[in-house]
């Protein structure tokens, strides 16, 4: 621990954040490669970055921070939230880069456009977005109402945060920092490699980390790897965006949410496996959680009080482990459909992929 | 004295209480008495009816969420002030009143309570010499 300089955390995975140890040579290397992602992406020395991630635990904010220093740009630390700041830093210091999730790159255009602010008065020219899945179509949108190129990072904070792989101004896959990173694509189910271009599990071992070195980790992301030499020139190897997951991990406006974890709450209320569904929407650019419980006996009053005071205990409760707020609907039984073997727990209406 | 009453869950969606009723009355079921408590997203049935155990049968078949509640049934003189001297018993005596739902039947006015305290409900009542309804007399009105 004496030669760790710093801690992260992700943003909760199984119920408990997983916790990262950096030496002061992963920091150097992390800086390293958040550079080169900058760099890929189009921004150089003379550029001023707002970065608009979260700081703190999470490793989106200090690393893009640390990379965009150490390339010799401008940092305006604004972390996230704060959506009026954000637009008059923008306007004020001339910002030319931002940084921050996609979802929120299009929560600032619907700002800009309620307070009028025309994004093509603006000097914004380049927004690298991670931290969460997002389609083609997204891009376009973000491209379209702030007037830049949106830029896809990849990071998980057990590798090294964002980073580890960028696109460049092509846009057609990240690229990986292989000398630092070494990427394979497993079958997810037998684990073992496969052929060369093939969707699968990709797994990371890296190479330069000191903290926590890593070999063959599983980072749940299902993709695929190009070979071939991109038009920038650049012969690292690039992954597509990731296709999804080979777990049933979601992402929830930016937090890892298991379903596992809201079955952990229900069962602390009754003790009967409890039947459920959660949906997942996007109103707009915000995703919205709808979690059905089906009203079992063992949750049944016959007074309208208690089956209130039930849904918020269930509500309040999945708020302070998920960290995400669920409307919670309670429902007559059988209205969830069972299905033979598995059952569907959730239903995903987000076109993300 | 003491009348066993059903209770069923509804979600706020049409057609949730007619299947109910149809249920019931396919079944041969009587409804005695019912009221319906809702909330915006959901609401529970509330029913008196001629056999309650047939009828909890009939509709966990049918997978609802029912239950079988205890309440009373208070028989007051149809008329002015009548509940309300009653009510003021229980208050004195501090039952309290989860719910309740009354209907009328020529000059008798029936009030169904589901107080906090069944026992002391009971008793408080007959010390002051209000009337309440015999549970087999109330499941075949």
């Amino acid at each position: 621990m004496s030669e760790i300089v710093r801690l992260h955390a992700s943003s909760g995975t199984t119920g408990k954040p997983t916790v990262v140890g950096y030496t002061r040579k992963d920091i150097q290397m992390w800086a390293e490669v958040v550079t080169r992602s900058l760099c890929m992406a189009g921004v150089h020395r003379n550029d001023i970055v707002q970065i608009a991630y979260g700081y703190g635990l999470f490793t989106g904010g200090l690393g893009l921070h640390y990379g965009t220093e150490n390339l010799g740009a401008s940092v305006i630390p604004i972390s996230g939230g704060n959506t009026t700041k954000q637009i008059q830093l923008m306007e004020d210091f001339g910002t030319s880069v931002i940084c921050c999730t996609p979802s929120y790159a299009l929560n600032i255009a619907e700002v800009m456009k309620e307070q009028g602010v025309d994004p093509m008065k603006l000097k914004l020219k380049v927004g690298i977005f991670g931290a969460e899945p997002w389609t083609e179509a997204m891009r376009k949108d973000i491209e379209t109402k702030l007037n830049i190129k949106a830029i896809d990072i990849y990071g998980l904070s057990e590798i090294v945060g964002p980073g580890v792989s960028c696109e460049c101004e092509h846009q057609c896959g990240m690229h990986i920092h292989e000398d630092h990173f070494l990427p394979e694509i497993i079958d997810p189910e037998t684990l073992e490699p496969v052929p060369d271009g093939e969707i699968g599990e990709l797994v990371f071992t890296t190479i330069t980390k000191e903290g926590i070195p890593l070999i063959r980790y599983r980072t749940r992301d299902l993709t695929r790897l190009i070979y071939e030499p991109c038009a920038c020139g650049r012969t690292l190897v690039r992954m597509v965006k990731c296709k999804g997951r080979s777990d049933d991990m979601l992402i929830i406006r930016g937090v890892n949410v298991f379903p596992s974890q809201i079955e952990t709450v229900l069962l602390q209320m009754s003790e009967v496996e409890p039947h459920y569904l959660l949906i997942i929407e996007r109103e707009g650019t915000l995703d919205t959680v709808t979690l059905m419980v089906e009203v079992q006996e063992q949750f049944f009053s016959d007074e309208v009080r208690k089956l209130q005071e039930l849904r918020l205990k269930i509500t309040r409760q999945l708020e302070s482990i998920l960290g995400i707020s669920v409307n919670v609907k309670l429902v007559e039984p059988k209205t969830i459909e069972r299905t033979a073997g598995k059952a569907q727990r959730v239903i995903d209406k987000r076109t993300l992929i | 004295m003491i009348i066993k009453q059903l209770s069923v869950f509804l979600e706020n969606k049409s057609g949730r209480l007619h299947e109910v009723s149809t249920l019931l009355g396919e079944a041969g079921i009587n409804m005695s008495a019912f009221s319906v408590a809702d909330t915006s997203e959901f609401g529970i049935l509330r029913l008196i009816v001629s056999d309650h155990e047939k009828a909890f049968r009939v509709l966990k078949e049918n997978a609802f969420s029912v239950s079988l509640t205890d309440v009373v049934c208070l028989n007051c003189p149809n008329q002015p002030g009548a509940l309300a001297k009653a009510l003021s018993i229980l208050h004195e005596n501090e039952v309290s009143i989860e719910y309740l739902y009354a209907f009328s039947v020529g000059e008798a006015a029936n009030v169904v309570l589901k107080p906090d305290n069944l026992e002391k409900c009971i008793s408080v009542l007959r010390d002051h010499s209000m009337e309440l309804v015999k549970a087999s007399d109330l499941y075949r009105i």
